[in-house]
């Protein structure tokens, strides 16, 4: 326990250096009128990212940005707009770049079907490998069979 | 196909594929070395500026529309007394602000009015006028993220150039010049 003392007083002195370039204003928190709209808002505010701090959702960040954000995706929402509606207009101001879940369209086919190309790819070269093995054990008479198995443990890649 | 041919085109499958993912991943290596990494690129490059209607920071009875703006192009920066980047390009700024290439409109986002006043007192104050955005409101519109940002926006009111950052006496030469001149040929 005593020991934790030197790191507990070296993060309170690294403190302040969180709290550069950003706007100080005091942060109000949400306030909700029931359940639902709670629910609603935290499920969209957690697919929507921080355009301040990028590796965090806007449900997560403490940038003064994120902040107003917040108030901004609440506001829309009690104007009832619909989340695509709400994702538009985000997206409209800083650009694709909020979403999490990047949209369908001639830049990201790529990431949506990437994974899926490789793994299609890998499946073809196996389906190629174990068809030729087992052409090759079919077709050559017994003694090139051994001589296959030779080959194959020096490939081991 | 002859099976030596096939079997010298497999051997190099491999290697090919080794050497396509080193590249994507020096690629990326490189790419997360650029200093703007971070910044977004702004969907309103080539549209027409968000319309606003803001208080004059020295006089607070007076308010500017985007409207009034029009007719000339301008350089809107982005500031606040709190951004310690602000202070960076303050000098560059000033000094090609006094070219009178282009006017200079102040941005002062999310500040205290006694502060911001006091932080053009010290530095000295470039602007050919200064908005003062005090709840951020006009600032989303814009999509402005934080401070410094610097758009540059045409006679006829379209945004051509945004940069998230310290502006560089580089950049002015490299982007924002070259960029001037074209409009002007193109008017």
């Amino acid at each position: 326990m005593r020991r934790s003392w030197p790191l507990i007083l070296l993060l309170a002195l690294l403190l302040p250096a969180l709290a550069v370039a950003q706007a100080v204003r005091d942060p109000s928190p949400m306030q909700f009128t029931d359940q639902a709209e709670a629910d609603r808002f935290h499920d969209l505010a957690g697919e929507l990212r921080c355009v301040k701090c990028q590796n965090q959702s806007l449900a997560d960040s403490n940038a003064a940005i994120a902040q107003d954000l917040r108030h901004e995706v609440l506001t829309l929402m009690r104007q009832g707009k619909s989340n695509a509606e709400v994702k538009d207009y985000l997206v409209a101001r800083y650009g694709e770049f909020v979403l999490y879940r990047p949209r369908m369209d001639t830049k990201t086919w790529l990431l949506w079907f990437g994974p899926a190309l490789v793994l299609l790819a890998g499946a073809v070269v196996v389906v190629n490998v174990v068809r030729r093995h087992s052409r090759m054990a079919a077709a050559g008479p017994p003694d090139s069979i051994k001589a296959t198995a030779a080959v194959d443990e020096d490939q081991e890649w | 196909m002859t099976p030596i041919e096939k079997s010298t085109f497999s051997r190099w499958v491999p290697l090919l594929a080794a050497a396509a993912i080193g590249a994507l991943l020096l690629a990326g290596v490189i790419l997360s070395r650029s200093q703007d990494r971070e910044a977004l690129p702004s969907p309103l490059i080539g549209k027409s500026a968000p319309t606003f209607d803001l208080p004059v920071l020295h006089d607070a009875s007076y308010r500017i529309s985007s409207r009034e703006l029009l007719g000339e192009p301008y350089l809107m920066n982005v500031w606040g007394s709190w951004c310690p980047e602000c202070r960076v390009e303050h000098p560059v700024l000033t000094r090609f602000a006094e070219t009178k290439r282009v006017r200079v409109v102040g941005y002062n986002l999310k500040d205290e009015r006694e502060d911001a006043l006091r932080w053009l007192e010290q530095f000295g104050n470039l602007y050919f006028v200064v908005l003062a955005d005090y709840s951020g409101e006009t600032a989303l519109d814009w999509g402005i993220y934080g401070a410094p940002e610097t758009f540059l926006v045409d006679a006829k009111g379209v945004v051509r150039w945004k940069h998230v950052g310290t502006v560089t006496q580089q950049i002015l030469d490299d982007e924002v010049i070259p960029l001037l001149d074209r409009m002007d040929a193109e008017s």
